[in-house]
C-alpha cells in the first residue's frame, strides 16, 4: 500500500516537446536563448486573405521517429502525433522505459489536450450540400446523405479531446487514473497541477502530463480572428508577437506539445532516477467575471498565484536571506494582447508588491507563438531549464515600452541569473487561471 | 489524519424528462421512457432517428438571472443544459449565490466555491455556421477559402468561438454563481462527469474549496455530433416509425445499440463540516472515487478491452477510497447503454468485483428512459443514486429480458434497503470512472 497523506513530494523526471522551433528539448532551448522566432506564413491552408496570414507551425515533423510502432497510431490527428513525440522524449529521459519493475496501474495520465483538427473540407462541403437557402437552415437528410459519403470514421473519432490520452496510454501501456482537461489556454498548466495533486494524494506514483494542441486550421484562425485576439501586423511575421510592448496587437497562433513525467520523490529515488526539479505549488481560480474580459484588477490571476505560492510555503512579500526576491523568474502567460499583458502585470504587482520589479518575467510566446492548450506545459518546461542552466529566456520584439507596464520583461536577449524558484502562469479564455511553482530539487 | 468528507447537498439533473430530480425520479419509478423522434433536426437520414430530447418547455432564459439573459445568445445547447442544471442544484441546496440572491451575502464565500463541469466535444450550430459559409461559395458552388478569409467570416458573430469551447460551460456557471475557486473542464467522453465529481472531491478534501458545483452536460443532438456517435458504433437501428421507448436493452443478449439523450447534471458538493454548520440537507455522501485507463487494442478506445479489468480497478479504487468492501454495495448504476461491447465490458468488470454476489446486486439502468447521456451521465446517475438512498427504493427497469448473471432485467420499481450505491462508466477513449455514493449517517 502507498501512503495517502496529501504530503508526498513530487518531482519532474522527464521532459519532451514538439514545437515550432524544433523537436527536442535542448536545441529548442538554445534557440529560445538566441531569441529566435518560429513564425512564418501559414502553410496548412490558404490563409493569404485572412486578417492574420501567419502562424508558428511545427515544421518537418515525423512521428515515426519517436514511437515504437507508427502503425498503431496510423489514424492519429496532428495533436496526438505531437503528443506522442513529446511524451516519448519525456518517457525516455525519465528512464521509465527501461525500468522493469514499473507498475503500470500506478502510472496515470493527466493532459490538457485540445480537440483534434476538424476535417474542414468535408465538413464545409456537407454543410453546403445540406443548406436549404430558402429556409436558411440545414436539411438534416441532405446533410446526412452527403456527410455519410464524405466523412471518415477515424478522422471524426480522432477529434475527441481525449484521443491524445488514448494514444499515450497505448504507447506506454499505462493503466492508472487518466484525465483530460480542456480549459482553453490554461489547460496544460492545470493538467500538470492536477497530476501533481493526484500523486500527492497517493492515487498514482507516476503521471505523464502536459498538453498538445493545434488550432491552425480554417475555423481555428477564423474563431480567433473574429475575437480580434490575433496579431494582424503587416510585414515580417517574426516581429508580430510583441508581449508587453506598447505596440502589441495580439497573439500569434502556434502549435505543438509539451510533456513531462511527474513522479513521487520516493518512487523516483527508489529506482535511482535523477529529479530535474520539484513541483512545489499549484493554484487554480476562476475569474467569474465576464465571458470575454479579464477582471481588470487581475483578481483571478492573483488568486491562482497566491494559492500556488502558499502551497510552496513562499511569502511573496518577503526576501530571501541573500536579499533576492521570493522567486527568481516568472514565465508569463504574456500573450501579447493589450488586455492580458496589462492585467497580468497588475496581478503580479498585486501579489509581489514592491518586489515585483525585481523579478524577471518573460514570455516565450514572443518566439514560439501561443500553443493554446499546450502553452502552459512548454512554459513550465522552460522554467525547469532556467533552473538547470541559470539562464532566462527573453521576450523578443520589445522595442517600445508601455508606460503602464514597468516590470523587468527580460527584453530581447537572454540573461544569466541565479535561478532556484520559478512561477509559471496560464490564463484561459473563459476566465480560467492556473499557476505552478517549480523549484530546484534539493 | 482524518480527511475531509464530501457530501452532496444539491441535485440538478436536466434530462429528457425535464428539469430537476423530481420529474426524473418519478418517470424512472413509473417506468416511463422519454425517447422519441428527434425534433431538433430531421434525423431520418441517420441509423437512429430517435433520442432523448429535452422537453420543449426547457428555456434557458428562464433559468438565468434576468441580467444575464443577453448572454444566452452565446450559449451552445450544452452550455444551456449546464447553466440550467447549476441553477437547479443551487436552489435545491438552498444556497444564496450572486445568481439566486444577489441582494444577500453568498452562503459560500466566492473564493471558496469551485466548479468542475465535464463536457463533450461541442459541435457548432450548423444553421448559424452554414449561413456564413454559404456566402463564400466559389464559381463551382464549392467553398472558397479566399473569399471566406476576406469577407465571409465577417458573417459570424465576433464571439462565435466562445459558444463552442468546452470550458464555456464552467465559464458561464462560475460567472452566474460567482464561483472564484478552482475550476476545471474534463473532457473524457462518458467518463467526464464522474471524473469531474472526483476532482471536486479532491479539491474540497485538500482544502482548496469548501463547496463545488460539479458534474457535466452534453448534447449530441446536432447533426455533426450525432454523426460522430453513429460512426463510433453507438446507435441501435431505429427508423422514425419505430417505438423508441423499447429500443435500448441494457445487458440483454439481444441488445442492438443505444440512442443518445441530451442532458446533464450539476450537483452541489460540500465539505461535510461546512454543510452541517449551515444545517444543509444531505442527499448523500460522495464517499469514494476511482479512475483508470483501459488497454485499448484499437488504440483509440472505440472498443476498449472487453475484459473489464481496468474498470474493475477503478471500482476497487473507489471502494478503497470509501473504506468499504464490495459486499457493502447494495446497487449499481453503470452506463448500461445497450451497446453490447460496452455492456459486456461493464458486466465483466462487475463480475470481477462482486463475483458470485453479482446476481444479488440490483443494477439500475437509466438509458432506456433518457437515452445514453454521454458526458452528462455520471452526475445524472449520482443524482438518481441520492434519491434512491433517500427513498430506499429502486427505480423501474425497462426492456431487457435476458441479462445473464446481471440483476438487470425489466422490473417495476420496488422498495430496497440501500446503504451504498456504485456509479461507474467506461468511455470512448478508454478512461473509466467509479464513485461510491453513501446514505448520510
Amino acid at each position: 500500500m502507498t501512503t495517502s497523506s496529501n504530503n508526498r513530494r513530487v518531482v519532474v523526471t522527464g521532459m519532451g516537446w514538439i514545437t515550432p522551433l524544433g523537436h527536442d528539448v535542448d536545441s529548442v532551448w538554445q534557440r529560445l536563448l538566441r531569441s529566435e522566432s518560429g513564425m512564418g506564413p501559414t502553410t496548412r491552408f490558404d490563409a493569404r486573405t485572412f486578417p492574420t496570414s501567419f502562424t508558428a507551425e511545427v515544421k518537418n515533423y515525423d512521428m515515426s521517429r519517436f514511437v515504437k510502432d507508427a502503425a498503431v497510431h496510423a489514424t492519429a490527428g496532428l495533436n496526438s502525433q505531437f503528443a506522442l513525440g513529446a511524451a516519448s522524449q519525456a518517457w525516455k529521459q525519465s528512464g521509465l522505459e527501461t525500468f522493469g519493475a514499473l507498475n503500470r496501474k500506478r502510472v496515470g495520465l493527466y493532459l490538457g489536450a485540445g480537440e483534434g483538427v476538424i476535417d474542414f473540407e468535408n465538413y464545409a462541403a456537407s454543410n453546403l450540400a445540406g443548406w436549404d437557402a430558402e429556409q436558411k437552415k440545414i436539411d438534416g437528410v441532405r446533410w446526412a446523405e452527403h456527410a455519410h459519403r464524405a466523412m471518415d470514421r477515424m478522422r471524426e473519432v480522432e477529434q475527441e479531446p481525449n484521443m491524445p490520452l488514448a494514444h499515450l496510454a497505448r504507447e506506454f501501456g499505462v493503466r492508472g487514473p487518466a484525465l483530460n482537461c480542456l480549459t482553453a489556454c490554461a489547460a496544460s498548466t492545470q493538467a500538470i497541477g492536477e497530476a501533481f495533486s493526484l500523486i500527492k494524494r497517493g492515487d498514482a506514483d507516476v503521471m505523464l502530463s502536459g498538453g498538445t494542441h493545434t488550432m491552425i486550421h480554417v475555423l481555428g484562425v477564423t474563431g480567433f480572428n473574429r475575437l480580434t485576439a490575433l496579431s494582424t501586423s503587416k510585414g515580417d511575421p517574426t516581429k508580430a508577437s510583441r508581449p508587453f510592448d506598447a505596440t502589441r496587437d495580439g497573439f500569434v497562433m502556434g502549435e505543438g506539445s509539451g510533456m513531462i513525467v511527474l513522479e513521487s520523490l520516493e518512487h523516483a529515488l527508489a529506482r535511482g532516477a535523477k529529479p530535474l526539479a520539484e513541483v512545489a505549488g499549484y493554484g487554480s481560480s476562476a475569474d467569474a467575471f465576464r465571458i470575454t474580459d479579464i477582471h481588470p484588477e487581475g483578481r483571478g490571476g492573483a488568486a491562482s498565484m497566491g494559492q500556488a505560492l502558499a502551497q510552496a510555503g513562499i511569502d511573496p512579500l518577503a526576501r530571501r536571506a541573500d536579499g533576492r526576491a521570493a522567486i527568481d523568474y516568472i514565465s508569463a502567460h504574456g500573450t501579447g494582447t493589450k488586455e492580458n499583458d496589462s492585467i497580468e502585470t497588475r496581478g503580479v504587482k498585486r501579489v509581489f508588491g514592491p518586489n515585483a520589479k525585481d523579478i524577471p518575467m518573460s514570455s516565450i510566446k514572443s518566439m514560439m507563438g501561443h500553443l493554446i492548450a499546450a502553452a502552459g506545459a512548454v512554459e513550465f518546461m522552460t522554467c525547469v531549464l532556467a533552473i538547470r542552466d541559470g539562464m532566462l529566456p527573453p521576450t523578443i520584439n520589445y522595442q517600445t515600452p508601455d508606460p503602464d507596464l514597468d516590470l523587468d520583461y527580460v527584453p530581447n536577449t537572454a540573461r544569466a541569473a541565479k535561478v532556484d524558484i520559478c512561477l509559471s502562469n496560464s490564463f484561459g479564455f473563459g476566465g480560467q487561471n492556473d499557476t505552478l511553482v517549480v523549484k530546484r530539487y534539493a | 489524519m482524518s480527511r475531509r468528507r464530501v457530501v452532496i447537498t444539491g441535485l440538478g439533473p436536466v434530462t429528457a424528462h425535464g428539469v430537476g430530480i423530481d420529474l426524473l425520479w418519478q418517470a424512472l419509478c413509473e417506468g416511463r421512457s422519454a425517447l422519441a423522434p428527434i425534433r431538433a433536426f430531421d434525423a431520418s437520414g441517420f441509423k437512429a432517428a430517435s433520442g432523448g430530447e429535452l422537453p420543449d418547455s426547457f428555456d434557458v432564459k428562464e433559468l438565468v438571472p434576468k441580467s444575464y439573459r443577453k448572454a444566452t445568445k452565446v450559449m451552445a445547447r450544452d452550455i444551456e443544459i449546464a447553466v440550467g442544471a447549476a441553477l437547479t442544484a443551487v436552489k435545491d441546496a438552498g444556497l444564496a449565490t450572486r445568481g439566486t440572491d444577489p441582494d444577500n451575502p453568498p452562503t459560500i464565500a466566492p473564493d471558496r466555491f469551485g466548479c468542475h463541469i465535464g463536457a463533450g466535444l461541442i459541435a457548432a450550430e450548423l444553421d448559424e455556421l452554414t449561413a456564413a459559409l454559404s456566402t463564400s461559395r466559389g464559381a463551382n458552388g464549392a467553398f472558397d477559402v479566399s473569399h471566406w478569409g476576406e469577407k465571409g467570416m465577417q458573417e459570424l458573430t465576433p464571439l462565435w468561438l466562445l459558444k463552442y469551447l468546452p470550458n464555456m460551460l464552467a465559464c458561464h456557471v462560475t460567472i452566474i454563481h460567482d464561483c472564484q475557486g478552482p475550476s476545471n473542464t474534463i473532457t473524457c467522453n462518458e467518463a467526464s462527469s464522474g471524473l469531474s465529481l472526483a476532482e471536486s472531491q479532491r479539491v474540497i478534501e485538500r482544502g482548496a474549496a469548501d463547496a463545488c458545483l460539479s458534474g457535466g452536460a452534453d448534447s449530441k443532438l446536432n447533426p455533426m455530433a450525432y454523426l460522430r456517435q453513429e460512426l463510433a458504433g453507438r446507435f441501435a437501428p431505429c427508423a422514425p416509425d419505430r417505438d423508441a421507448t423499447t429500443v435500448i436493452k441494457p445487458f440483454d443478449a439481444a441488445a442492438s445499440g443505444t440512442l443518445v439523450g441530451e442532458g446533464g447534471g450539476i450537483l452541489v458538493l460540500e465539505a461535510e463540516e461546512t454543510a452541517k454548520a449551515r444545517g444543509a440537507r444531505l442527499h448523500g455522501v460522495l464517499s469514494g472515487t476511482g479512475a483508470s485507463q483501459s488497454w485499448c487494442d484499437d488504440t483509440v478506445g472505440l472498443v476498449p478491452d472487453s475484459s473489464g479489468e481496468s474498470l474493475a480497478d477503478a471500482i476497487q479504487a473507489a471502494l478503497r477510497d470509501a473504506g468499504i468492501a464490495p459486499s457493502d454495495i447494495d446497487a449499481v448504476i453503470p452506463y448500461g447503454s445497450g451497446v453490447s461491447f460496452l455492456d459486456g465490458l461493464e458486466a465483466n468488470a462487475l463480475t470481477r468485483v462482486f463475483g458470485a454476489d453479482l446476481a444479488k446486486k440490483p443494477v439500475v439502468t437509466i438509458a432506456p428512459s433518457i437515452g445514453a447521456t454521454c458526458a452528462g451521465f455520471g452526475a445524472i446517475a449520482v443524482a438518481v443514486a441520492c434519491r434512491a438512498l433517500a427513498e430506499q427504493r429502486l427505480p423501474a427497469r425497462l426492456n431487457s429480458t435476458s441479462t445473464g448473471a446481471l440483476h438487470a432485467a425489466a422490473a417495476p420499481s420496488a422498495p430496497h434497503a440501500l446503504r451504498h450505491i456504485l456509479v461507474c462508466t467506461p468511455s470512448l477513449g478508454g478512461q473509466n470512472s467509479a464513485a461510491v455514493i453513501s446514505k448520510p449517517a
